[in-house]
């Protein structure tokens, strides 16, 4: 099943599809490892909900949900 | 070139943020760094040397970077470096526990077509997650040379500086190639023969292809340079509508680099470790839980605060002790005159307020290396993003920002901790509408001489909520004017927890210690003299009375006094003479041992008396009370004798200084600093301020607090920022002053120009006179807005 970054709950696995929308933050996404086919694991929501940390390539990012919204994954 | 042995070797150090390239630095090069700006951009430069076997190596250390875009200063500059600079190699720190991230960088360097030197870092670490790798491989697949390292505690540094003097002396170019696969490549060739048709002088065709068809906007303007006919960029425009119809060619060469990372790191890993919980997970589990972790957020930054702010008292006191006494030593043995008053008020006045903020500097930069080397700032930056964001900023900006409470210098100087220039901008320009601690004395003494007690901290609160407010909206207004465009990825790295290193923390503070003495320092010790120039000069003022001559008669009139005392007692013998002046001058010891005691209530009477009229107070203040450690004096027979002595020289005294602040005042109106309030009054005549209040206004550009001193100064009375109290009344009682003139000149003590340390800081941090000028025209306008509004809607209000 594929769904937005933003709408997985901490925990679950999947592995990235797509990344909308463009300019600097879709290239700095990329550039941090979030390609489609790496494998991505949400680890946890910020305590106001808003940034998400996620694990791809064995470390920890942080984005904002609004940037999460921009990656498409397919949920194991 | 032709002798490597006395030539030094020029190296550029590249890497990841957080892959210890800061420490691989530092080992190789001591403190043997020095630290400045790359040409026309605010970011860093830090250059190093080393030395090994007797070659001399020059490190830059380049800003530590995911990738080399033309999106971000740091990235430009660093690749700028890499290319115009013409080092003979790269140095690439790669972190071994994170190997596969930080291999993307590394396939960028692979494509400047340089030397390259793989420094493996973090070794131990990498070996602890049950991570091995072949190191032979590695050196294969991506045609370098590689050593290992730990940079935390400084292993393989001496393998590292060898490393650099092979490769140097080899100049092998990496054989290997990042492959762009079967669609791409043939455009990439296509486009490449083209480009070799321009002389791209130091930048390689095949990069500046691939580029091209990236559409990097800096390497577009170069070749539109010189591309003349257009041929080049025409082709690449074709290739690009051509490719983009098969591919994602927003992002299809950043994936293939990340293929080649995987590649690469797929073919040196001989473990596969087994994925457990790390010790960083665990801890991360507690720091940014969803309960726990705002409050250990605020607890952590109250620590902080309290450290840069409160703790930093305590040395500062013993430097401003320090410069006090020389002050006074320079007092006793020089004569009075220009000279004097230029060392002591100017000169050393200066140099203790450049000195007094180094205790704040040190401790900031403590606490800021602690956050980032442990790796908690990321997790600040994550649990308060929400909040900052509605304000258009960092979640970062939340630590300068609440610095600035208690002094916009460590403030201003905090903002480098965020990585975006924008944000940094934004946060600098807005950190001087927190009030910081200088400014609270101002406040309380305007609060409680035009405010009943009840009021005063109701006033004291809604101030320093308009601070926050004005720098809540002009950061929205400098996001939506000045700073606009598209917006900026917060993605951001949460690296894992380390132990910092105290060696680590050391430099850190050093160095920025030492960049704000070189730096700032001498700004503010030349705007000291300034000032104290304004408030000084010109010295050949016209008095209405000859203060010396003035002087002179009080002196002798007291002599004269204490010698018709001594008559009147008729003491018997010269013995006796000898003892009543030991007992005079052991009270005098006594006086001068307990200055520093806190005022007792006596005192603070007599100031009162000398409230209600002020030149002649002293004359009617003969009552002395004697001071409780007098007690053991009195068992003397001649105590009394001596008390008479010391009663008379206690009221010569009282009228000198009298007389001194009478000719300070007299002075003050007549300085150029006057001659400023006089020439600004008709601006400021809207706001109530006559030109006496701007004296103080001027005169408070140099810090805050002075302005308490200089209205003492103008009203003929001691007052200083620990004892207003006689201040408080003068204003009170001052005509020209209303309680909504009072609120005004609170608003203006807010808004207005903050003091010379912040401006010479902030001058330094943005590197540009034009956002000084900004500051200093929107700083005034603001200020004056807000102190009209103030003063009259406190007058609609009828406060008066």
């Amino acid at each position: 099943m594929v769904k937005k970054l933003s709408e997985m709950k901490p925990g679950e696995v999947g592995t990235v599809v797509a990344i909308n929308g463009s300019g600097n933050i879709k290239h700095r996404l990329v550039d941090m490892g979030v390609v489609p086919g790496t494998a991505v694991r949400v680890m946890k929501y910020a305590p106001l909900a808003d940034p998400v940390e996620i694990k791809v390539k064995n470390f920890e990012l942080s984005l904002r949900v609004s940037e999460a919204q921009m990656i498409e994954i397919e949920v194991q | 070139m032709a002798d490597n042995t006395h030539t030094k070797i020029e190296v550029a150090l590249a890497g990841n943020p957080n892959c210890g390239k800061t420490s691989i630095f530092n080992n190789m090069t001591g403190s043997r760094q020095h630290v400045g700006n790359y040409a026309g951009v605010t970011v860093e430069k830090k250059v190093g040397d080393a030395k090994i076997d007797g070659h001399d190596i020059e490190i830059i250390d380049l800003p530590g970077t995911y990738s080399l875009t033309a999106r971000s200063l740091d990235e430009l500059a660093a690749r700028n470096v890499i290319i115009n600079e013409n080092p003979e190699l790269i140095a690439n720190v790669v972190d071994a526990s994170n190997l596969e991230r930080n291999l993307y960088l590394t396939a960028q360097l692979i494509e400047l077509e340089q030397p390259l030197l793989l420094v493996l870092n973090m070794v131990d670490v990498a070996k602890e997650m049950g991570l091995q790798f072949n190191v032979k491989k590695l050196e294969e697949l991506t045609g370098s040379t590689v050593v290992e390292t730990i940079g935390r505690s400084n292993k393989g540094t001496e393998d590292a500086l060898r490393g650099i003097v092979k490769v140097s002396k080899e100049r092998k170019i990496p054989n290997v190639r990042v492959n762009y696969g079967d669609v791409l490549e043939p455009a990439i060739a296509e486009l490449e023969a083209e480009v070799a048709k321009l002389d791209t002088g130091r930048y390689p065709h095949r990069w500046v292809a691939i580029k091209l068809l990236e559409q990097d906007t800096d390497i577009l303007e170069k070749v539109q340079e010189l591309d003349k006919s257009g041929a080049v960029l025409s082709k690449a425009e074709a290739l690009r509508t051509e490719l983009n119809k098969s591919v994602d060619m927003d992002i299809v060469f950043q994936e293939y680099r990340h293929r080649f990372a995987v590649d690469v790191f797929n073919g040196v890993l001989e473990v596969v470790p087994e994925h457990k919980d790390s010790k960083s997970d665990n801890i991360d589990k507690i720091l940014t839980n969803r309960w726990l972790g705002i409050p250990i957020f605020l607890f952590i930054m109250w620590v902080m605060f309290y450290l840069v702010i409160n703790v930093a008292e305590y040395p500062k006191g013993w430097l401003e002790d320090a410069f006090k006494l020389l002050t006074e030593f320079i007092g006793a043995n020089m004569d009075d005159g220009l000279l004097k008053s230029l060392i002591n008020d100017g000169i050393i006045g200066g140099v203790g307020a450049v000195i007094s903020f180094i205790p704040h500097i040190v401790l900031l930069f403590v606490c800021i290396s602690f956050l980032e080397d442990t790796g908690y700032m990321a997790r600040a930056a994550f649990v308060i993003d929400r909040v900052m964001r509605g304000v258009g900023l960092h979640g970062k900006s939340f630590i300068p920002m609440l610095l600035g409470f208690g002094c916009n210098v460590p403030s201003i100087m905090g903002a480098r901790i965020l990585d975006n220039p924008r944000d940094r901008m934004i946060t600098i320009l807005v950190s001087p509408f927190m009030s910081c601690s200088a400014r609270l004395p101002v406040y309380t003494l305007l609060a409680a001489a035009f405010f009943a007690p009840e009021d005063a901290p109701t006033i004291l609160l809604g101030i320093y909520v308009l601070g926050i407010i004005v720098a809540v909206v002009t950061a929205k207004v400098l996001r939506t004017y000045v700073f606009k465009g598209a917006a900026e990825p917060f993605v951001m790295e949460m690296p894992p927890y380390h132990m910092p290193t105290l060696r680590s923390v050391g430099i850190h503070m050093w160095e920025r210690s030492v960049m704000y003495l070189k730096k700032a320092g001498t700004f503010i010790l030349a705007a000291s003299i300034l000032i104290w120039f304004l408030t000084s000069f010109p010295q050949d003022v016209e008095y209405s009375k000859d203060y010396d001559a003035a002087k002179a008669e009080v002196t002798a009139m007291h002599e004269q006094k204490a010698d018709s005392i001594l008559d009147e007692a008729q003491l018997a013998n010269d013995e006796d003479k000898d003892k009543v002046s030991a007992i005079y001058d052991q009270m005098l010891a006594l006086d001068e041992e307990h200055k520093d005691d806190p005022k007792d209530e006596e005192e603070e009477a007599t100031a009162e008396d000398a409230t209600q009229d002020g030149a002649e107070a002293a004359d009617e203040k003969e009552e002395v009370e004697e001071p409780a450690y007098f007690e053991e004096l009195k068992a003397e027979e001649l105590y009394p004798v001596a008390w008479n002595l010391y009663v008379n020289h206690k009221a010569e005294e009282d009228e000198i200084k009298e007389l001194d602040l009478q000719q300070g005042k007299e002075k003050i109106e007549q300085s150029y600093a006057a001659q400023i309030g006089h020439f600004i009054e008709p601006v400021t005549e809207p706001l109530g301020f006559n030109w006496r209040v701007n004296i103080a206004v001027v005169a408070a550009v140099a810090a805050k607090e002075v302005m308490i001193s200089t209205l003492g100064t103008i009203y003929a009375i001691e007052a200083s920022e620990d004892d207003s109290t006689t201040l408080q009344e003068f204003l009170a009682n001052d005509p020209d002053f209303t309680p909504s003139i009072g609120l005004g000149l609170m608003v203006f003590a807010l808004l207005y120009l903050p003091c010379l340390a912040t401006m010479a800081v902030l001058k330094r941090e943005t590197d540009s006179w034009k956002w000084f000028g900004a500051v200093f025209a929107y700083t005034s306008i603001l200020a004056w807005v807000g102190a009209y509004l103030a003063v009259h809607i406190g007058r609609a209000l009828g406060l008066g």
